[in-house]
């Protein structure tokens, strides 16, 4: 696999799981909104993570990717740079998303089963209804929430995006992503 | 005087005394109804997932007996069309996502669900099939896990979870999806599953099974050049007969020993006579210990799901374990460096195979230091469960056998070595030797009733010579938990302690037949102290037997024979295997390797703080490229932790200065002159 195109400060992450860890005072009731800070940080949930999750709040890591796996909205594998979630609830199936979904993936080479493409840049993820009906059918990228799409906007904004990263390739390099003033200390 | 009123509520139109029962369910049985359950088990908490125990209850409709409290006055029926409706598309529903290659499962004759169809009169499963193949696990010595076969019914994470305290399987995914497994889809034998098999004997269906040694044993039988000796554990003996419609409990000695003999086994002995033995080296042990300010309190060590806990969860009680092997264990031992020369064989052609109530007796055989030069000391171990099958596939009419006797020396025995098989019975035991060895004078009461019952976790206190020994006797392994941690804490005034993993002790072990009645573990414990009472001799030293094997071969009790023959040692060991945290990689070529373990015991003693120390220092130094940073989980040095290894070295009770320093040291070594120069800025002191 390619090696992820944007600089991982893993150790900086790994203090950030601590200050987490410490916010909810290693309390295993506090499982779930730590994970979800975790997710935050990681765009995803390394089992290496989980295993320290667990050992850190005493509970068995069978139990920790129990609750890692039953909630949608967490995701075990790394996810793309950027994520593309298109709704297939029943208005936004009914208003043909699943053409926009075909599109997407034929565009980005991705399936049902590699929902991320091999250069770690994109995701394509459906989800079951953004609560936007009346936009349908609705995709959104990166957070923005792009109504009424069609197959060939869909694949436009793709377009779009990869002409930016392609501008931020050749551009002078982005300064690493700071230390942490958060300090681990317990 | 006011009258107290009994409380009653109506079922199927009899009157039911309300006494205390916690739900409809327990009332119902109490009333001689059978009612259909998968997920209800009066020792592990409700679930209520299974919809099979459905009652009418009059003007509420139709409830779950295991999760509705009783009140006084309800009119409940346990039959109407309706519910056995329900009852039987939930049974179909079942079967429509289940492999129903029934002949050949491994729990054909006792599978919950196959019972419960016949039951419900389902002639036919109405619904498509979804079940979507899973491979097997088959990566534990003790126990195949069969998802195909699963009904979700929980039985075994609550069991692991709420008896056993591990949590080794959970349910994952949501819906459709679940699914019961080890953390990380890994395997069973990845994890930190202690191999107790609890799990397998709460299961209602074939997807948890014990993993069977039969084909093996059957192989050896037929083989002429081997010689294949055979040990039967205490509780086998009053758990066997429950395969062949015998009653719980009944003890079936001499039967057990006829259909060995008619199996080909070329000697038959009993693990009691081991048993004995074991007593009288951890009496003298734990004797010694007391005397000498040894490590107390001293715990028990015949379990091996509960040494393998110990090893995970509490690498620092692990002196306080008695070195004494476990009966089986002693018994390979001893059998494979006696009999070589009496039999005029050898040692190679020489097989022991074990029968015992226990799956974990299959892991503690594959123990690398319980053998001899890669030779195993018990080469195969058979659950009860297991033997029965052998037997009825050699057509062997159990029932009407005539009983036999063992062989000699090995199969004698006292009833000290019988009760090794309950809970409370190897403290009994031990106290039979060690209150004669105390005192001096013969123990005439041989009976310590303080000691029994049923309880998970029991304490005694016992008077001898004038001193007092503070006993505690755990099963659950969750109760033994509470325990080492009260241990740990220093808040413990024990002196003894025994384990045993599973419930009620060995007679509950998940290789005993799947108790088809619910007082079984107790009719079984009731077995064992009357096989003792019916023995002539009830103190292990008072085993002729066992004198004579000290007089001609091992020497002294204790001594330095007996240590290297019954004996062993412990380590620490991880609980999850394969996982490590890289976070802070370098591509050079000469990159230096850094570990820092984060497993439970280290991180408790901090070294999460030792690996913050060496990422800020690796980065206040420029040493980020030449660094390879990862947390890991588990060196299995917990008794010396914080642990680092670094460049291949372990470096012992670590702090944050002393990696520092040791990192720099290979740094210079490995380009001399390039060390770096910036005072780490603290001092190491370990």
């Amino acid at each position: 696999m390619a090696s992820a195109p944007i600089v991982v400060d893993r150790a900086g992450k790994f203090e950030k799981v601590c200050g987490i860890l410490n916010r909810f005072a290693r309390r295993p009731a506090g499982l779930i909104p730590i994970l979800q800070a975790i997710q935050h940080e990681y765009q995803y949930l390394p089992e290496e993570v989980l295993t320290y999750v667990a050992t850190s709040l005493d509970v068995p890591p069978a139990r920790v990717f129990g609750v890692a796996t039953f909630y949608a909205h967490f995701a075990l594998e790394p996810k793309g740079k950027h994520v593309i979630r298109i709704c297939d609830g029943t208005a936004c199936h009914v208003k043909q998303s699943l053409p926009v979904l075909n599109a997407l993936r034929q565009k980005l080479g991705t399936t049902e089963k590699s929902k991320t493409t091999a250069d770690m840049m994109f995701t394509v993820e459906t989800v079951a209804c953004l609560g936007a009906c009346g936009l349908a059918p609705v995709i959104v990228i990166d957070e923005q929430v792009h109504g009424q799409i069609t197959p060939e906007r869909a694949v436009a904004l793709v377009d779009d995006i990869q002409a930016q990263e392609a501008s931020l390739q050749t551009a002078p390099a982005v300064p690493a992503e700071q230390p942490l003033a958060e300090e681990c200390n317990d | 005087m006011n009258q107290i009123i009994q409380p009653t509520l109506t079922i199927d139109g009899q009157t039911v005394a309300i006494e205390g029962e916690r739900n409809l369910l327990e009332l119902v049985r109490k009333a001689n109804i059978d009612l259909p359950t998968f997920c209800y088990h009066s020792e592990l908490s409700v679930y209520g997932a299974c919809r099979l125990c459905l009652v009418q209850v009059e003007g509420r409709g139709i409830m779950g007996a295991c999760s509705t409290p009783p009140e006084p006055g309800l009119k409940i029926q346990t039959s109407t069309p309706q519910i056995r409706e329900i009852r039987r598309i939930a049974v179909e529903l079942l079967l429509a996502n289940h492999d129903q290659s029934c002949p050949t499962c491994p729990r054909s004759a006792n599978c919950q669900l196959q019972i419960l169809a016949q039951r419900l009169g389902v002639k036919k499963v109405r619904f498509k099939s979804v079940l979507q193949p899973a491979p097997l696990d088959e990566s534990s010595p003790s126990l195949v896990r069969d998802p195909n076969k699963c009904v979700l019914c929980g039985d075994c994470v609550r069991m692991c979870w709420e008896i056993q305290g591990i949590g080794a399987i959970d349910f994952t995914h949501r819906g459709h999806e679940v699914s019961v497994q080890p953390a990380f889809g890994k395997q069973l034998g990845d994890v930190e599953c202690v191999n107790c098999g609890q799990c397998a004997s709460v299961c209602p269906t074939g997807a948890l099974t014990i993993k069977s040694e039969v084909d093996q044993v059957w192989d050896l039988l037929a083989d002429p050049s081997e010689t294949v000796i055979v040990q039967i554990a205490p509780a086998v003996r009053v758990g066997l007969g429950e395969c062949f419609g015998l009653k719980p409990g009944e003890i079936t000695t001499g039967r057990i020993v006829a259909a060995l003999k008619h199996l080909g086994f070329d000697q038959i002995y009993d693990t009691s006579f081991a048993a004995d033995l074991t007593v009288i080296e951890e009496g003298t042990e734990f004797l010694e210990r007391k005397k000498a300010g040894g490590h107390l309190p001293m715990f028990t060590s015949c379990c091996p799901g509960w040494v393998k806990y110990a090893e995970q969860y509490f690498p620092e009680l692990l002196p306080n374990l008695s070195t004494c092997r476990s009966p089986q264990a002693m018994f390979g031992s001893l059998v494979k460096a006696m009999l070589p020369d009496q039999l005029k064989v050898e040692r190679k052609n020489l097989k022991v195979v074990a029968i015992m109530p226990c799956t974990a007796k299959k892991f503690e055989a594959q123990r690398p230091e319980m053998a001899v030069n890669g030779d195993p000391d018990v080469d195969h171990v058979l659950t009860t469960q297991e033997l029965a099958h052998m037997i009825q596939s050699a057509g062997i009419i159990f029932d009407s056998l005539q009983p036999e006797s063992f062989d000699m020396p090995f199969g004698f025995y006292t009833g000290a070595g019988v009760i090794f098989g309950n809970s409370g019975g190897v403290m009994e035991a031990v106290l039979r030797y060690a209150a004669e060895k105390v005192t001096g004078k013969k123990l005439d009461q041989v009976e310590f009733q303080q000691v029994r019952g049923d309880s998970g976790l029991r304490e005694a206190t016992i008077m001898v010579d004038g001193s007092e020994l503070r006993l505690a006797i755990v099963h659950g392994l969750r109760n033994a938990r509470v325990v080492a941690e009260q241990v740990r804490a220093g808040k413990s005034h024990y002196d003894l302690i025994e384990v045993m993993a599973c419930p009620g002790g060995c007679v509950g072990g998940a290789g005993q037949p799947v108790s088809t009645s619910r007082d079984s573990r107790a009719l079984r414990t009731k077995g064992l102290y009357h096989a003792d009472k019916m023995l002539q001799l009830h103190k292990s030293q008072d085993n002729v037997f066992i004198t004579e094997c000290y007089a001609k071969f091992l020497g002294d009790i204790g001594g330095e024979k007996a240590h290297h023959l019954l004996h062993t040692t412990y380590q620490s060991r991880r609980r999850i295997s394969d996982e490590s945290l890289p976070l802070m990689q370098s591509q050079a070529e000469d990159k230096l390797k850094v570990s820092v373990c984060l497993g439970t015991n280290c991180f408790l003693k901090g070294s999460q703080d030792v690996l913050n120390g060496v990422l800020r220092y690796a980065e206040r130094s420029g040493l980020e490229g030449r660094l390879d940073v990862r947390a890991g989980f588990c060196f299995e040095k917990c008794e010396s932790g914080p642990t680092v290894m670094i460049g291949g070295e372990h470096v012992h009770h670590c702090t944050a200065a002393r990696a520092i320093e040791v990192l720099n040291s290979k740094i210079e070594s490995d380009n001399p002159g390039h060390a770096v120069d910036e005072n780490p800025g603290c001092t190491g002191t370990d």
